[in-house]
């Protein structure tokens, strides 16, 4: 059954976490503006082009070593470093005076500290949250969950960052909602298979904690794989009908969900088990 | 409660809820306040520059904000909002603005205007302006700005003028020179006229930066986002249309897999959807693309307690219960299982919402609203929707056991 299997489940864990590990190690994420600084203009351009001539139109006013890369429907994203208003006006006219018709569809400008100061943020809040929902497992259950939990929890936010840091998908500030979102999915999914443990234990003197534990898993283990499914619906419709803005965003809280569902009942479980057993 | 009973109040919740989805979903979504990031707009956050010997205190900022709002209201847009975030920074945020390039220039100039003489003595500033006001030469066709000086202003300017005849008069914006008319005579009814080499537009922005005075401090633009309204609207109404097919296929899975209950399912995830969005009307919220995600995740939640609850009521009546005795008991168990799982997600949105900002707090609002409502809705409604189905019908087959 599960627990007997776990380490088959540390082993597959690793093996989804240890490259996405490495590759943070050695790559990092591929940080966007929000959090590094810079400025992206996004524009539709008329006539279709290549990127690399876009690049080029771009050097009379210095800009040839921007970033360009081109997106659906004739949409081009230019990346720089820091523009100001004067700088914006000059790349558009460029692209104006090259292109003919050009459309301005955003333009975003961040300044470095504002980055850091978001992503720091950022952190403190969820610590603290963590420390909070920890606090509260705690008085609700008993310690040992609450630190399963959280551990399950670090394991799932752990595939998303290696997966986002192994094709390098830029990574914004909505970034940070999703991974908010695996967060609060995660420890709901783990409280529900906990909740049962903690019923299947009551009364009980000296429980057997691995069959306890198997058979929690067992009763709850149709509830955890439909209510993944519908999520998995739902954020799948979005992934592939919605906006191209959001694309990245809805892939975060997919990977993070799936990874949830399987910890809640593959790692957190017997987690749980490693600890109460050396108790 | 007899059989006939159930099946009225069963129809007429029903009947209102179709009702009410129906008429009141484009209201409610038409009233909500839309982040920029969904419906294009212009947000810029501005960094008070401190300069040594003047700190930037409370005071300064507050001026500071009225300034920024005097020049924004004349840009004549609907929506803004202007607010200090922190001790030095100015959040400004202006939806729907058609060209949101051109209004940051008029935010963020100081417009320090002087008058100075050859030798760079500053005889009259800006300070002393009750009244700016673009217009045009209607023989040359140039525009040039308008200003009226108060009483202590005319008169400084008329001592500056009277003692500079013949000689330039040097104008001065935040330390760069548009002009320098040489004085002619001395002008003492306090109206002079600045020329420049204007265009209209350029004209009125000056007229705009003069009329709402200078700044007190020198602001640098340390985040700005101008997102045209073309790609707001685009990504928000395909997101809008992707979320309801894969709601309403989410309605068909409850619906095959969990039979009658799954109808009752689908029932209360529609009031949930309806509450939220009514309660975030009513709040006031703002919903932005992480709320989206929040909505997202609360929908999902909002689901997995309908599915708890059925889930246990089945191994209730696998146990041997009858359908009564399963849907009191299921509920009894599922109840704290929901307390508990949604009140630990709960607590984090809470400490998200006190101590996040901007795409943290937009998260931690929607969630936390969905998250009551959530408690709310498969508590209490969704157990008496069962109640009365269970009046219905005893066949326990329509509940997939």
């Amino acid at each position: 059954m599960i627990i007997e299997r776990r380490k088959i489940f540390y082993i597959i864990s690793l093996i989804l976490i240890l490259p996405g590990l490495a590759s943070l190690f050695v790559n990092g994420l591929n940080l966007g503006i929000d959090f590094r600084g810079g400025s992206i203009v996004h524009v539709r351009i008329a006539t279709d082009v290549a990127a690399t001539e876009v690049r080029e139109a771009l050097a009379p006013v210095g800009q040839e070593k921007s970033e360009v890369q081109k997106s659906a429907d004739n949409t081009y994203y230019i990346r720089t470093s820091e523009l100001d208003q004067e700088q914006t006006r000059a790349i558009i006219n460029a692209l104006k005076t090259r292109f003919g018709e050009v459309e301005l569809l955003s333009a975003e400008s961040v300044g470095a500290t504002i980055g850091r100061e978001l992503s720091l943020n950022a952190l403190m809040a969820l610590g603290l949250g963590l420390a909070l929902m920890l606090v509260y497992i705690s008085f609700r259950f008993e310690w040992t969950f609450g630190v399963a939990a959280v551990l399950a929890l670090l394991h799932n936010v752990l595939v998303v960052l290696g997966v986002f840091s192994i094709f390098q998908w830029e990574v914004n500030s909505p970034f940070i909602a999703s991974i908010l979102t695996v967060v609060g999915f995660t420890i709901n999914d783990t409280i529900v298979v906990f909740d049962r443990v903690r019923e299947n234990l009551r009364g009980i003197k000296k429980p057997d904690y691995l069959n306890i534990l198997n058979k929690s898993i067992l009763q709850v283990v149709n509830r955890s794989i439909n209510t993944v499914l519908t999520a998995v619906i739902t954020l799948t419709a979005l992934l592939l009908l919605g906006g191209a803005t959001i694309k990245f965003f809805v892939a975060a809280m997919l990977i993070g969900f799936v990874a949830g569902a399987y910890s809640s009942i593959c790692i957190a479980s017997p987690l749980w088990y490693e600890i109460k057993k050396s108790d | 409660m007899n059989r006939t009973m159930s099946i009225v109040i069963s129809a007429v919740i029903v009947a209102a809820l179709l009702l009410a989805a129906v008429f009141l979903q484009k209201p409610l979504v038409n009233n909500l306040d839309l982040g920029l990031d969904l419906r294009g707009g212009l947000r810029v956050v501005l960094q008070a520059e401190e300069k040594p010997g003047e700190p930037i205190t409370e005071d300064t900022i507050q001026k500071a904000v009225g300034i920024l709002r005097d020049r924004v209201d004349s840009l004549g847009v609907r929506e803004t909002s202007l607010y200090p975030q922190g001790k030095d920074r100015v959040v400004i945020e202006i939806a729907g603005e058609e060209d949101p390039e051109a209004a940051v220039d008029i935010l963020k100039n100081v417009a320090q205007l002087e008058f100075q003489d050859e030798k760079g003595n500053v005889l009259v500033s800006g300070k002393n302006l009750i009244d700016a006001q673009a217009r045009i030469n209607q023989n040359s066709q140039e525009a040039y700005v308008e200003l009226k000086f108060d009483k202590e202003g005319a008169e400084a300017f008329a001592k500056a003028t009277s003692a500079n005849v013949g000689k330039p008069l040097v104008i001065v914006l935040d330390g760069e020179v548009i002009s320098a008319p040489r004085v002619n005579q001395a002008i003492t009814d306090g109206n002079a006229i600045i020329e420049g080499d204007f265009e209209a537009k350029e004209a009125q922005d000056l007229a705009v930066l003069l009329r709402s005075g200078a700044l007190p401090v020198s602001f640098t633009v340390l985040e700005k986002r101008s997102i045209g309204p073309s790609l707001g609207a685009d990504s928000l109404e395909k997101s809008l249309k992707a979320g309801i097919i894969g709601i309403l296929a989410v309605f068909i899975f409850m619906l095959g897999y969990y039979r009658l209950p799954g109808l009752i399912a689908d029932i209360s995830i529609l009031l949930y959807g309806l509450l939220v969005l009514g309660s975030m009307v009513l709040l006031n919220a703002v919903l932005t693309l992480p709320g989206i995600a929040a909505f997202v995740l609360s929908i999902g939640m909002a689901v997995d307690a309908n599915i708890i609850i059925y889930e246990r009521i089945k191994e209730e009546i696998r146990w041997g219960k009858t359908l009564q005795a399963a849907i009191d008991a299921g509920f009894k168990r599922a109840f704290w299982t929901i307390f508990d799982s949604n009140l630990t997600t709960l607590v984090a949105a809470v400490v998200l919402m006190y101590f996040g900002t901007g795409t943290v707090k937009g998260f931690a609002v929607t969630l936390s609203i969905g998250l009551v409502i959530n408690m709310f809705t498969a508590l209490t409604f969704t157990r008496y929707l069962l109640v009365l189905a269970s009046n219905l019908t005893k066949n326990i087959r329509l509940y997939g056991v």
